[in-house]
């Protein structure tokens, strides 16, 4: 039999290229070019090659330094935020009830934090933390603790991670509990039959049963607040001096500050390039967890 | 092992005060003998896996007792009494390695390391899993999965029983005959008492000594295989054991007669003091009637249609009103529609409300 040929339906793949194109490839290139170029005032450009890339990854050159040390502060607060929400998370979701009216009043509550806009968070904590007004500054050096985040560095972090923490940690609680939910009752039934303790209710039966979800909620919280920008500009604007200040923010103050935008290109594809390739290093971890759950795929 | 007592015992999930009638299981007192093989038999919802999560302490009764060995444990959680269970879905602890989810209840039990690895050696020869000890579980099929279950159930030497709720639902037919028949050897050599939850008769025939029948949440029969075929104490067991199962049929008895359709029949005991007012029906297993040519001395029947079930043959007919199944003797050819049918005497039994009632000599 033959087949018409009909090369019409490429017309229809014609929309979504076109709005790729503009959404995607050609600011993508935008800053390709802008990366290898030096600019001046009066839209004048020069061509600078790797130049700015050069710069950028070499530690005693003034780009580089305030990039390796946004770096390390970015990873520094994830780390630190993974450790805090995962295990917290874990704990919520183990604590929520499973049955009757008290599970949509619990679900609803751990929405909240979600729900809200992210200069609202910021906005909220911004206002709760100051000494002279917040209540939880104000309350902090009424007892005190003398705290004030726009002048101490580690009182920045804290409300930074707090407040993160106070966001976030619902995402990874109501992940764990949608994980916990798929266990059929029969497992917890089984295992008290083999009289396992809670303990090891938790180790062989709920935490094995959550590894899928917890990959994920690591996968997204990570890449979160890898990118963070609006909570903490919001709360510290980046300090006191350059302590919370993170890539984004760094990176903000490059393009727009110092309208730098060879600099700021360069950082941008650089930035790009690692979060690829911690989702990458993701994916492939999630997808053989995945496969170890196929007979016959042995793997000693 | 122990003798396991039900005392009154009874259960509503919609609490205490519910009426009786709608208690997933109605009171019971039985008592399980010690290193029996029991299959409870019943269709879905007749309060069989209650009766069994009541036992092993899943759920807790609402009224009545239970005894093991005379001991009460009715409020003893499930991890203090000593009971193992097996479930309809194989249930492995997806971490571990074969070899440590056999250990599993031994281990949580604080038993000496040599003595686990000797019984889970011991168990996992008994069930062909001994090549898998060291695999992880996780990666195996659902009946190796099944077969782990059923080792983690039969692992303890020392419980006082070891219950199975459907355990063979997941395997496929053929290795379902076999594990059957594994489990039966297991309770010889492993001397334990088995409760063997199931709505398959050829699954609880072939695997009980003792087959315990029940039907919307009441025990109504507890005997061998042969008891429960021959003489069912209630018109469900004659209905739901055997295949075709009994025929059942509204009659007036008096006597040694009953009336079927306007026809007498003869029966081999006397039925003079049946209760009255209750409703009296007459119970016939299909295999002890014959179909035959139509006679005026027989009761006649309408044939609609003959299922040949290879060893034999039954006729599927119509009594007046009612459908009724009889054996189609080897050779026999009836012309047309219309039979009659043969009935031995000694194998037709009375029923008043459902109930099996004894005749007199």
């Amino acid at each position: 039999m033959d087949k018409t040929v009909n090369q019409k339906a490429w017309f229809l793949v014609l929309p979504v290229f076109l709005v790729v194109a503009f959404s995607a490839i050609l600011p993508l290139m935008t800053v390709v070019n802008y990366s290898m170029q030096d600019t001046f005032g009066n839209n004048q450009f020069f061509w600078n090659g790797v130049g700015w890339f050069k710069e950028l990854l070499d530690p005693s050159s003034d780009l580089g330094e305030r990039f390796f040390a946004s770096l390390w502060r970015n990873l520094f607060f994830s780390g630190v935020i993974l450790a805090i929400e995962v295990p917290l998370g874990i704990v919520v979701a183990l604590s929520m009830p499973r049955q009757g009216w008290t599970v949509a009043a619990c679900l609803v509550t751990l929405a909240l934090p979600l729900l809200i806009p992210w200069n609202v968070v910021g906005t909220i904590w911004q206002i709760f933390g100051r000494p002279d007004i917040g209540l939880l500054g104000y309350t902090l050096n009424h007892i005190g603790i003398d705290y004030n985040y726009v002048s101490n560095d580690f009182d920045a972090w804290a409300t930074v991670i707090v407040m993160d923490v106070w966001h976030w940690t619902s995402l990874v609680a109501l992940l764990c509990y949608a994980g916990l939910k798929s266990i059929p009752e029969a497992y917890y039934q089984a295992a008290q039959i083999d009289g396992a303790s809670r303990w090891a209710v938790f180790t062989a039966i709920q935490l094995p049963k959550m590894k899928r979800v917890l990959l994920i909620a690591v996968l997204l919280r990570f890449m979160d607040s890898f990118m963070i920008y609006t909570e903490p500009f919001v709360v510290t604007g980046g300090g006191p001096g350059n302590s919370t200040t993170f890539i984004s923010i760094e990176l903000v103050k490059i393009a727009l500050g110092q309208f730098d935008l060879g600099k700021a290109a360069a950082l941008s594809l650089v930035y790009n390039l690692i979060i690829i390739i911690v989702c990458w290093i993701f994916y492939t971890v999630m997808t053989n967890a995945g496969a170890d759950r196929k007979p016959g795929k042995e793997t000693a | 092992m122990a003798r396991i007592d039900l005392v009154d015992l009874a259960h509503s999930y919609g609490g205490n005060d519910a009426p009786e009638d709608s208690f997933a299981l109605k009171p019971v007192t039985m008592t399980w003998r010690r290193g029996g093989a029991y299959a409870l038999l019943g269709p879905s919802g007749c309060g069989k896996t209650t009766l069994l999560n009541l036992i092993s302490g899943i759920v807790t009764p609402s009224r009545g007792k239970i005894l093991f060995d005379g001991t009460d444990i009715t409020a003893q959680s499930t991890q203090k009494r000593n009971i193992a269970q097996v479930f309809q879905f194989p249930v492995i602890y997806d971490t571990m390695t074969v070899g440590q989810n056999l250990a599993f209840p031994l281990k949580n039990r604080g038993i000496a390391k040599a003595a686990i690895d000797a019984r889970v050696k011991e168990i996992a020869a008994l069930l062909d899993l001994t090549p898998y000890l060291s695999r992880k579980a996780q990666r195996l099929t659902a009946d190796a999965k099944q077969k782990i279950s059923l080792g983690r159930g039969l692992v303890r030497s020392d419980v006082a029983a070891v219950l199975f709720d459907e355990p063979l639902t997941v395997i496929d037919p053929e290795l379902k005959w076999q594990l059957r028949s594994k489990l039966k050897a297991l309770h010889r050599d492993l001397d334990l008492t088995m409760i063997y939850v199931t709505h398959d008769q050829t699954e609880a025939l072939t695997f009980a000594d003792t087959v315990v029948v029940m039907h919307d949440g009441r025990v109504v029969q507890s005997g061998t295989p042969a008891e429960l075929f021959d003489r069912p104490a209630h018109t469900f067991v004659g209905y739901f054991i055997g295949s075709p199962g009994m025929n059942i049929v509204p009659a007036e008895v008096k006597g040694r007669q009953a009336r079927i359709d306007g026809h007498t029949i003869a029966l081999e005991r006397s039925y003079d003091r049946l209760p009255a007012g209750a409703k009296i029906e007459v119970g016939v297993r299909p295999e002890f009637v014959e179909l035959a040519p139509p006679a005026p001395n027989l009761l006649s029947a309408n044939i609609e249609r003959i299922d040949d079930l290879g060893r034999v043959r039954f006729a599927r007919v119509r009594v007046g009103d009612t459908r009724f199944a009889a054996k189609v003797p080897a050779g026999l050819s009836v012309p047309g529609n219309s039979a009659g049918l043969v009935f031995d005497p000694s194998r037709v039994h009375v029923y008043a409300d459902s109930l099996l009632v004894e005749g007199e000599a």
